[in-house]
């Protein structure tokens, strides 16, 4: 059983030097893949953004054509 | 403005910066690693604001001189237009930080002073929703906006430098050149930065020319 038991923590200090090796702290679903889905969501944001845009001059224009 | 080669032009610009930005190789770099892509398109953004509220207080100076309802449509037109950038460029932004400096926002001084830059020209916006006479709207806004650009300007490009700050070419950080040392980089960046800036300048026009209609009717 101690056998054992020293076994597990050796195993346990193993595991955190692996933890070491990953570098950075952040581990977070996005930051994985060296973080390219951060530029894919950029992107997305910004195809968000202008896709707004033209949802807010189409009712500007609608309203214009309703007048005429 | 009605000519439409500088259109395509910001358009393939758009195109390949946004393919080439993807998937042409970027140097090794620790911490950013692929994330430095956003280079191509966070930075741009900002790029374009700034050429949009260059270009509204040219309006606003030509107005002032000339008291022509059409550059204080402008000037105003060119504000909205650079302000969905500003916020694009922020929100980007924030996105890039949480997974490269830990947290969306970080007190960081660009970010804090872009933040109110913007609420410089929300302020604008709102200046002019409160004057109801045409006229003394216009003049006061042009004023308005003469003393926000330079605000803007300083704080964006020199009160970051002078203390240190995360993002690059600040206090003690290195510049972009540290970065895009790569001449690959500078190939799809420059692009980028004219596309967008075509675009946002595409974007103005459009809008100036829906409210002049609607002035119009």
């Amino acid at each position: 059983m101690k056998k054992f038991t020293t076994t597990l923590l050796m195993l346990m200090l193993t595991l955190q030097l692996f933890a070491q090796g990953e570098g950075s702290a952040i581990a977070d679903t996005l930051a994985g893949s060296e973080k390219i889905y951060v530029v894919v969501t950029c992107v997305a944001i910004i195809l968000i953004g202008l896709l707004a845009f033209l949802f807010s001059i189409e009712r500007r224009l609608k309203k214009l054509e309703k007048k005429s | 403005m009605y000519k439409s080669w500088w259109k395509i032009l910001g358009a393939v610009l758009v195109m390949y910066s946004t393919i080439a930005g993807f998937l042409a190789s970027v140097p090794p770099l620790p911490i950013l690693h692929q994330s430095i892509r956003n280079l191509y398109f966070h930075v741009p953004m900002w790029f374009a604001m700034i050429v949009l509220f260059t270009i509204s207080v040219v309006q606003s100076i030509k107005y002032l001189s000339s008291n022509n309802q059409i550059n204080d449509s402008k000037a105003v037109q060119s504000v909205n237009a650079g302000i969905i950038f500003g916020i694009l460029g922020l929100v980007t932004g924030a996105v890039w930080a949480r997974f490269t400096w830990g947290q969306a926002w970080s007190f960081d001084v660009k970010q804090n002073f872009a933040a109110i830059a913007m609420l410089l020209y929300f302020a604008y916006l709102i200046l002019r929703n409160a004057i109801d006479e045409e006229q003394k709207r216009a003049k006061i806004s042009a004023i308005y906006n003469i003393f926000a650009f330079p605000m803007m300007v300083v704080l964006l490009f020199v009160l970051p430098r002078l203390s240190d700050s995360l993002h690059p070419g600040n206090g003690g950080n290195p510049g972009f050149n540290a970065y895009d040392l790569d001449s690959r980089m500078r190939m799809v960046f420059y692009p980028a930065c004219l596309g967008w800036i075509l675009i946002g300048y595409w974007i103005y026009t459009i809008l100036f020319r829906v409210s002049a209609l609607e002035k119009n009717k």
